[in-house]
């Protein structure tokens, strides 16, 4: 492995080392915000190259092993690139760029020159890194690592300016995270005391020669500390709880890569450490409960932001559902919906961002007329909710075929009983969006209660408008706002441009299948992965 | 594997006081809890690298079996700093609710009390839809709003 030939794979590390040399001279850089921005933007970009060409290199399907520092596995590091792996890193970053973008174009159009967020770019640059090493990790510690670089990051971007409601929400967030990475602490404590190893090819080997009993304590306590991460349903309440209140970019990058970190953890423990399907019933009942609580709170919600946190919960059930079927049907099309679901998913916050800058508010009580007033607005939330909501030809609805395709292959009462359960959550998605759109888009803003000035009257008007009542109360919700750009084209043409890249994922769904189709059987046979890593012949299955 | 008797009483008390804690509402009593917690889990993970030997320190002389376990130490390292990390920026989060708040506690969520209190009838989704609602003036079609009431079995 040391001496292997130079390929894409070789440049692995460097996907998690960039973005953090990156935030490191963002940080020094913090005073000149245009060359910060700049560095960040360029890091990203290069990242995602990088991360391009290894997904090219494993598109055929083969496994990858890097080994760092020389220490031959499975004593030293390594990070292991398997189609999985790749493809989970590129769309990450498609979308963190994409995030980044939008962010960058509300600050020049905020002009925030000495605002509060010269730490974002660092922070953001942190977090990214945190996502490339939990995907690349090779091990349980350094995927433990990888969780924590991520969530630091994260406890720095949702606290961002530190008011009232962001330290409120914030409070929860870190310490409902601290709780479940001291859980993942432990379960690792008591996997390297039962195997000696917590290298994850490693504990494939070992993991089946430990007694059953303590294998499933294990199996569960992995499942717990990942399920918080991920937001699986008895452990999902911080989600909704937390998201909302960080900015709309903030909040957008969390929703898309989070908890799909803790969904690839899940995935990674069902398929390598623990293949032999032992907790798929009590994981597909987690999966229904999930699906049907998260998407009952999503109706209950007047706010977009909150009600596009609980289908977000909602819809991690959909992922958990395709991992406890387990079968390869079942496991493509969950490999699918994730990539589905982290796009739709941020560009519809990206959008609820979007609405709140035009409409001073995301609550639909108070919103109308928005698709009289910017009926491009209209379209790029359109798009993403009818796709999130399930209705072909979309993405989200080929994924949910798939993972109900999977399901009645499996054929026990309990699919069966999940497959009724997703098709209802898919129905009541689509009433919660319709709610949100009829009360947004189609309502005149005259019948919503208190909406604001901007919504009645046209733009110019309003900016007369918004400017009397700043002048007479500095400290009310119009002071932000002055003579910023409602919607600026970047933020439009980033949200649009992911929006697409959602539409791709439609339009390229044949390819993108037979990938995701041969990926959950590399996934299904650990041999592979097993052998990458130690070396030809180790492998036991 | 042999385990030490005493670590194991002193990992137990740490993680009955460190979740007693961990479950109050007051934040600097959660951040101790964590504190406590993560030392809890430390000793854990030291226990969890066997019996100790020598320094693993590679002499030529010793056996492979006689140097104690160095796997497990780097781990600690490892999660200390991050405790470490975690601590110092709850710190900083409870000191920033005392300036807002001047609260130690952990605040309730108001978007979400108000949700909960909401009546279950919503006034644009729930009210009654007029029914005569034509437009086309006919000889037994009446102007509507005048029998609101009737509907359907007029």
């Amino acid at each position: 492995m040391i001496d292997a030939p130079l390929t894409a794979v070789s440049f692995a590390p460097l996907v998690v080392a960039l973005p953090i040399f990156g935030a490191a001279l963002a940080f020094i850089l913090r005073r000149k915000r245009r060359t910060q921005r700049l560095v960040t933007i360029a890091v990203l970009v290069i990242t995602l190259c990088l991360e391009a060409w290894m997904l090219a290199t494993v598109w055929g399907g083969g496994t990858y092993s890097v080994t760092l520092g020389g220490w031959a596995p499975p004593f030293g590091i390594s990070m292991v690139v398997d189609g999985f792996s790749a493809f989970m890193l590129v769309v990450s970053s498609i979308v963190s760029l994409a995030v980044l973008l939008y962010a960058t174009s509300q600050g020049m159009a905020d002009g925030d020159e000495d605002g509060p967020v010269s730490i974002f770019h660092p922070a953001y640059l942190i977090l990214v890194a945190g996502v490339s090493n939990a995907f690349l990790a090779g091990d349980l510690f350094n995927l433990y690592v990888g969780f924590e670089i991520l969530l630091t990051a994260s406890y720095v971007l949702l606290t961002l300016g530190g008011t009232t409601a962001r330290i409120r929400a914030g409070t929860t967030y870190v310490v409902v995270s601290v709780a479940s990475s001291l859980l993942f602490l432990i379960a690792i404590g008591m996997i390297y005391a039962a195997a000696g190893t917590v290298n994850m090819a490693d504990l494939a080997v070992k993991l089946p020669e430990i007694s059953p009993g303590t294998q499933t304590v294990l199996h569960v306590m992995l499942l717990v500390a990942f399920g918080i991460k991920a937001a699986v349903f008895p452990l999902s309440f911080w989600l909704p709880d937390s998201y909302p209140t960080a900015p709309a970019p903030v909040t957008a990058v969390f929703a898309g890569l989070l908890t799909k970190v803790g969904v690839y953890a899940i995935i990674r423990t069902e398929t390598l450490l623990f293949p032999a399907n032992q907790l798929s019933e009590p994981l597909m009942v987690v999966a229904g409960l999930t699906m049907l609580v998260g998407i009952l709170g999503a109706v209950a919600q007047t706010d977009i932001k909150r009600m596009l946190s609980f289908t977000l919960t909602s819809h991690i059930g959909f992922l958990i559902f395709g991992v406890a079927v387990g079968n390869q049907l079942g496991l493509g099309a969950t490999i699918y919906y994730v990539a589905h679901h982290i796009v739709v998913q941020t560009s519809l916050f990206l959008v609820a961002g979007l609405i709140e800058r035009r409409a001073g508010t995301s609550n639909i009580e108070r919103l109308g007329s928005l698709a009289k007033l910017s009926p491009l607005l209209a379209l790029l939330f359109f798009v993403p909710a009818m796709n999130l909501g399930g209705i072909p030809p979309f993405s989200g609805f080929l994924g949910k075929l798939g993972l109900v395709q999977g399901g009645a292959e499996l054929g026990t009462p309990v699919a069966w009983a999940l497959v009724g359960v997703s098709l209802l959550t898919s129905l009541l998605t689509l009433l919660a969006i319709a709610r949100v759109w009829n009360r947004a888009f189609w309502r005149k803003a005259e019948d919503a209660t208190d909406p604001d000035p901007l919504l009645l009257v046209g733009v110019e008007a309003a900016r007369g408008a918004t400017y009397d009542i700043v002048a007479n109360e500095p400290a009310s919700r119009y002071s932000d706002r002055g003579n910023t750009a409602l919607l600026p084209n970047g933020m439009l043409a980033m949200t649009a441009a992911l929006v697409l890249v959602g539409v791709a994922l439609t339009v390229f769904a044949g390819p993108l299948f037979e990938f995701s189709d041969q990926v959950a059987g590399q996934l299904l046979d650990p041999n592979n992965y097993i052998e990458a890593v130690l070396g030809t012949g180790q492998g036991v299955r | 594997m042999s385990t030490n008797i005493t670590l194991l009483i002193v990992m137990g008390v740490l993680f009955a006081v460190g979740i007693y804690l961990l479950l109050e509402r007051s934040l600097t009593r959660v951040l101790l809890g964590i504190v406590v917690l993560g030392n809890g889990v430390n000793l854990l993970i030291l226990s969890a690298g066997g019996r100790r030997g020598e320094a693993p320190l590679y002499r030529s002389a010793l056996d492979a079996q006689e140097y104690s376990d160095p796997l497990p130490q780097a781990l600690i390292l490892t999660a200390i700093v991050i405790t470490f990390a975690v601590t110092a920026f709850m710190l900083g989060i409870i000191y920033r609710s005392w300036v807002i708040s001047r609260a130690d506690v952990v605040a309730d969520d108001d978007e979400d009390l108000r949700v909960s209190q909401q009546s279950t009838f919503d006034f644009e989704e729930d009210s009654p839809v007029p029914e005569d609602t034509t437009e086309f003036e006919g000889e037994d079609a009446e102007p509507a709003g005048n029998h609101p009431e009737k509907g359907p079995h007029a």
